[in-house]
């Protein structure tokens, strides 16, 4: 059953690696299980599919940032020939939302409209091009109120309200809590540094526009194929919105075309299907338009930041002292933990031993910000990475050293009660130092070209669910067949990271067999355990634990049935090459197939069945809920750059970027994520922007929504450090999230190399870059980024002691299998 | 997904039925030829043509030929890959073949063809929206409604000129041949085009089709074309330098023209930068003197990517350094020029 301290991992761990000296699939560059499907056209996306008597459903979009609903009459539309069925918000009234403490959602607008794109009524029709002429016809008359576009309003505004809930007026949620005494660590310093900066919002940007395709059976069964990243939250919210009982429900992921976060919520076109399907009694799909996926949104939240920090002339840090505003959009969404996440993962690069944190997000009449890769990290870690910058700069130190010494160290507590097992930091920094040639660079390169380094790290799944149980994270479930072949289960979603094919290496590694031999079953409420979803970087860690957990107990099952044909007790038993066989003696052995038989002769039916939940976390203060995880993956970057001054033009030649993997399930796989990230971070970082105008999204089209194509993309290098993890499955730590963190920073540090002047705002766009020369050329602070933070009254923090090691050894970490 | 509005298509076998077809439908037909434009303008009903006229069919509109007292026949079903690629365009019209070489992507320029691109509507991100954006703005001059977004007291529509190739036509003097229902006759590319966004093709009849672009010798001539846009495919110019000029042996302009994209609702001949140019070698300060006045005529506003200071800002630097890259000066600034 659930493991959740660090012994059980610890042991694991040791008999993965002391019953094999090798392994035969684990660190392998493999060919992922589905990709001659998805070269081949073959994979299954949820618009790929079609069924017998299928209607087509469009979304009638709210033409108001921010209104109350007066009246809509859609007799019109229910009259056209070819509509099957029209619903507006009062047949879906019940609210839902992703976290517990924001059910601020329903899935057609009720009485209140809160930004322009939002859905207020449905069509089901024979076509796409009636539903479309349907929505025409349906008439909203709207009772505008005043919208509200920016943080600065939210805060400013109390009267008129988005929400009926929150802390305060616009204010959805505000965190405040401190570990130690701060403004002691402040005085102790020798040079004490403020900064503010701003991160603009962006979309995921996945080339597969959302899509699902619901069927109510006769017999009162809906099943639901969605692109969605999360399964098993879709089907809580499809029971509680159409008062379903969940056993009534499936819901199937497709193959996600890309997900990054974008596809975690539940969604009001997979609710509008469903309920279309149940009135029709027909196969409903919606797929969305480009426009309806900015709208949909859930990305990167705009933040304004403010940092404080102390440090001593011999480079420790004193005390650190940050604050976040948070641009949240219309709804909750992932809000609350993205607000916490501004400020929770700041102490697990660099030793900072008090720490305050103060942030808060706010309500604004734009689609609903939420998790997109890093989830409310990359933020934070662009202004921390270019302040440190700055703060080296001041001090004559070289960044790349001083983050040597800094560096967190292994299996340890941080100020804010986080849990660091393995940290690769300092050999990520060396490495990508070597092969940048970054000492040979820095500040030594002619005018125009530059290089900037920086770190990161990011947790390999959040220790805590989403909604609060204390069952399994992850479960699998492993069936062997007579004939030798391995099926794996898993409610995992495998949205082109790969989980699928990791379920597959690891199985395949416990058992002996090729990873081809495995055929993996994921993504099904109906056929699979609970995964909790494709978020957090949690995938590999968790579900390839349990899956390592389920293949070892039908090992054993199949070493106790071969032991006495082999002569030998079961512990003196391998399994490799297809075979079992003796561990002294390896001629001596049984084909795979030949001991499923003998075991399922013996034992029956061969299955069993595995799963996760993540160590206990030590932290007891409230919000001591986001943070925690299993283990940190840790990154360096080295951007080097290419800046035209008369034209403020950015081209980045090239990126080196090295990762902390804890130990590589399949290399390959691990290198695409860290390119796709560096690739993503530099896409945020120069052009990307989710922006407003009129109240509305100013381009919400891949055409003017501005996002870097293979041309901008770089050479990218990349390096992979192991530091073998004992919450890992063989070692593993998470590789999907993290590499992009450091990129932003690392970018604009190289700018700053190359012409010595800061954009502290993201997007770095040409106009910021003159704009900042110009002022550098007229004796002016060379700086382009926010110059204040709005007032607001802060609460009282919660205060919190920095753990005390020596008086409370039972917080000292365990160091795992060393 | 979006979905095209329903719509006849006629499939014309010649220049003169197509031509009837579209004199007989008035304003509900539009030809077709690529569809690269509009298609996507149809789907988000910036255009609502009841009947298109597709000229595929008819072989003469097809080819890239040289004519015999000199100079080039385009066929304007030529695609842009076609006129990208042509040897002998490329050696004798670099400009030329740049420009149709850098629009949108691989994809779209062998789908594309240079008939279109002349023809290519007028952008802005007030209208270049699906119908429900746009209505959620009530409209615009363009479509469906009364005021121009960019410009909000402005009798005209300020939509921008986007073909990447017409400032090259108008610089090197093309002209083409226009085929209506009265007739046919031979134009300057550049009078094809009206002084805004709404009638930007003024001086093509509706009924009227493109069936020749005619290129002048190009003999002691010499072009370049620069392309200012975010990325390196897909996106349309926000700025276009086109320079077409003639030296004589000493090296002294004989001729020239300077001509913008993407800073009016039509391609900016900029006569007076031509003639700073005439008559001096094309050194450092005659070549600062050309691009400072190229600086006034173009009007850039709030309606295509990046902001209108930086786009306007720009256009001396892009007009500068084409007249470098013609005058052979290769510095930090060439390199760093797409
Ligand atoms: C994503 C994207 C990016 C693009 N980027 C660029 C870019 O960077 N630069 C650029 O210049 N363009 C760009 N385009 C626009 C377009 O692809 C090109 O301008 C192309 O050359 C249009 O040619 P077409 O044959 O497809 O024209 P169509 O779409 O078929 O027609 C365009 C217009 O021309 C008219 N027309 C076509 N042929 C004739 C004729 N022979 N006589 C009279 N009228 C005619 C049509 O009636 C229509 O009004 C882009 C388009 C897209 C979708």
């Amino acid at each position: 059953m659930p493991t959740n301290g660090y012994d059980d991992r610890k042991n694991r761990t040791n008999l993965g690696s002391h019953l094999k000296r090798e392994t035969s699939v684990i660190g392998r560059p493999l060919m992922k299980v589905d990709a001659m499907s998805k070269v081949t056209g073959q994979a299954l996306y949820a618009d790929d599919i079609h069924l017998p008597r299928m209607a087509y459903a469009r979304m009638l979009p709210s033409t108001q940032p921010h209104a109350r609903i007066v009246r809509v009459d859609t007799s019109k539309a229910e009259a056209l020939p070819g509509v099957l069925a029209v619903i507006t918000g009062r047949d879906l009234p019940i609210k839902y939302g992703i976290l517990p403490v924001s059910q601020d959602e329903t899935a057609l607008a009720v009485d209140k409209v809160r930004f322009v794109g939002e859905p207020v009524a449905a069509v089901a029709a024979v076509d796409e091009e009636t539903a479309e002429r349907a929505l025409e016809l349906i008439e909203v008359e709207y009772e505008p109120l005043k919208p509200i576009m920016s943080i600065e309003e939210a805060l400013e505004e109390t009267e008129v309200r988005i929400q009926e809930y929150g802390h305060a007026g616009n204010i959805h949620k505000m965190v405040s809590l401190q570990f130690g005494d701060v403004e002691a660590g402040f005085a102790e310093a020798d040079y004490v540094r403020e900064d503010l900066f701003f991160y603009q919002g962006n979309n995921h940007l996945a080339m597969e526009e959302h899509s699902a395709v619901a069927h109510y059976s006769p017999d009162g069964k809906l099943t639901l194929w969605s692109s969605t990243q999360t399964p098993h939250y879709v089907h809580r919210a499809l029971a509680k919105v159409l008062e379903l009982p969940p056993s009534r429900i499936r819901v199937i992921a497709c193959h996600p075309g890309g997900g990054f976060g974008g596809k975690s919520d539940p969604f009001h076109h997979e609710i509008c299907a469903a309920k279309l399907a149940m009135l029709t009694g027909r196969p409903v799909k919606i797929t969305l338009t480009r426009e309806e996926v900015f709208y949909a949104h859930r990305g990167r939240h705009p933040v304004l930041m403010w940092v404080k920090t102390g440090v001593k002339k011999t480079g420790e840090i004193t005390a650190m002292h940050f604050r976040s505003m948070l641009d949240g959009g219309a709804y909750g969404s992932y809000g609350v933990a993205t607000t916490y996440y501004t400020g929770a993962l700041q102490t697990v690069t660099y030793k900072i031993p008090r720490y305050k944190f103060e942030g808060l997000r706010v309500f604004t009449n734009k689609p609903p910000c939420g998790p997109k890769r890093g989830h409310g990290t990359p933020q934070p870690r662009f202004a921390l990475e270019v302040h440190f910058d700055k703060i080296c700069e001041h001090m004559g130190w070289d960044p790349a050293e001083w983050r040597q010494r800094q560096a967190c160290e292994p299996f340890s507590l941080t100020a804010n009660y986080l849990r660091i097992t393995t940290i690769g930091l300092r050999e990520c920094i060396e490495k990508v130092v070597e092969a940048s040639g970054f000492k040979e660079k820095f500040r030594q390169l002619p005018y125009g070209r530059g290089v900037g380094l920086a770190c990161s790290a990011y947790l390999s799944g959040a220790n805590l669910p989403i909604y609060w149980n204390d069952m399994p994270h992850s479960g699998a479930m492993v069936k062997v067949d007579r004939g030798g072949g391995v099926t794996v289960y898993c409610g995992s979603t495998d949205i082109g990271q790969g989980s699928n094919s990791v379920l597959a290496y690891v199985v395949a590694e416990v058992l002996g067999v090729r990873p081809h031999d495995v055929a993996v079953v994921t993504a099904d409420t109906d056929l699979t355990p609970v995964d909790l979803g494709s978020y957090s970087s949690r995938v590999t860690v968790m579900t390839g634990n349990a899956a390592i957990e389920a293949a070892q107990k039908v090992r054993d099952l199949l070493f106790r049935a071969a032991a006495d044909e082999l002569g030998a007790a079961p512990e003196q038993l391998e399994a490799a090459g297809g075979r079992i066989f003796r561990r002294d003696d390896p001629g001596v052995g049984l084909p795979f197939a030949k001991v499923a038989q003998l075991a399922e002769a013996r034992f029956g039916t061969l299955a069993a069945v595995g799963s996760f939940t993540p160590p206990k976390t030590p932290g007891r203060y409230k919000g001591a809920g986001v943070g925690p995880s299993p283990s940190y993956s840790y990154t360096a970057c080295v951007v080097e750059v290419d800046v035209d001054p008369e034209t403020g033009w950015v081209r980045v030649p090239k990126v080196w970027i090295a990762h902390d993997i804890g130990r590589a399930i399949n290399p390959i796989l691990v290198e695409g994520q860290a390119e796709g990230s560096v690739y993503m971070g530099l896409g945020e970082a120069l052009m990307e922007e989710q922006v407003f105008r009129r109240n509305l999204h100013k381009i919400p089209s891949m055409l003017d929504y501005k996002s870097p194509t293979f041309l901008e993309t770089p050479d990218i290098e990349t390096i992979l450090v192991e530091t073998n993890d004992p919450h890992g499955p063989f070692g593993a730590k998470e590789a999907g999230q993290g590499p992009l963190l450091p990129v932003p920073p690392a970018l604009c540090n190289a700018i700053y190399d190359a012409v010595g002047v800061r954009i502290d705002e993201l997007p770095v766009t040409p106009d910021k870059i003159l704009k900042a020369l110009e002022r550098k050329a007229k004796g002016q602070e060379p700086r382009v980024g926010p110059d204040r933070m709005p007032d607001v009254e802060w609460s009282e923090p919660i205060y919190v002691e920095p753990p005390d090691l020596e008086h409370d050894p039972s917080l000292v970490p365990a160091t795992g299998s060393s | 997904m979006l979905r095209l509005p329903p719509f006849d298509y006629y499939a014309a076998p010649s220049v003169e039925e197509a031509v009837a077809a579209l004199r007989d439908h008035g304003p509900d037909a539009m030809v077709v030829a690529g569809g690269t434009d509009l298609f996507p303008k149809m789907k988000r009903r910036q255009m609502e043509p009841r009947l298109l006229v597709g000229l595929r069919g008819i072989r003469d509109l097809y080819g890239i030929r040289r004519l015999e007292a000199g100079g080039y026949r385009l066929g304007p079903m030529a695609t842009l890959t076609q006129v990208s690629l042509h040897p002998e365009l490329r050696a004798a019209y670099p400009g030329l073949t740049h420009a149709a070489g850098v629009v949108s992507s691989p994809q779209l320029r062998n789908a594309g063809t240079i008939g279109g691109n002349l023809c290519v509507d007028t952008r802005c991100t007030y209208y270049d929206q699906s119908y429900h954006w746009r209505k959620a703005i009530n409209f615009c001059m363009k479509k469906d409604g009364e005021i121009c977004w960019v410009a909000p007291g402005s009798p005209r529509c300020w939509a921008v000129s986007s073909s990447d190739t017409a400032p090259v036509f108008v610089a090197l003097g093309a002209r083409v041949r226009l085929v209506g229902p009265e007739g046919e006759r031979v134009i300057p590319v550049g009078e094809l085009y009206g002084r805004d966004g709404i009638n930007f093709l003024a001086g093509k009849r509706p009924d009227e089709i493109i069936t020749d672009i005619l290129l002048p010798p190009a003999e002691g001539w010499e072009s370049v074309y620069l392309k200012l846009r975010r990325r390196g495919s897909f996106d349309f110019p926000i700025l276009g330098v086109a320079v077409a000029l003639r030296r004589r042996e000493d090296g002294t302009v004989a001729e020239a023209r300077v001509v913008l994209g993407a800073v009016e609702s039509y391609p900016v001949e900029v006569e007076e930068a031509a003639a700073t140019l005439v008559g001096h070698r094309l050194e450092p300060d005659v070549i600062e003197a050309a691009a400072k006045a190229c600086f006034k005529p173009a009007r850039p506003l709030d309606n295509t990517d990046l902001t209108l200071y930086y786009r306007k800002k720009m256009v001396p630097v892009y007009v500068a350094r084409a007249l470098r890259r013609l005058a052979g000066l290769t510095d930090e600034a060439q390199r760093r020029t797409a």
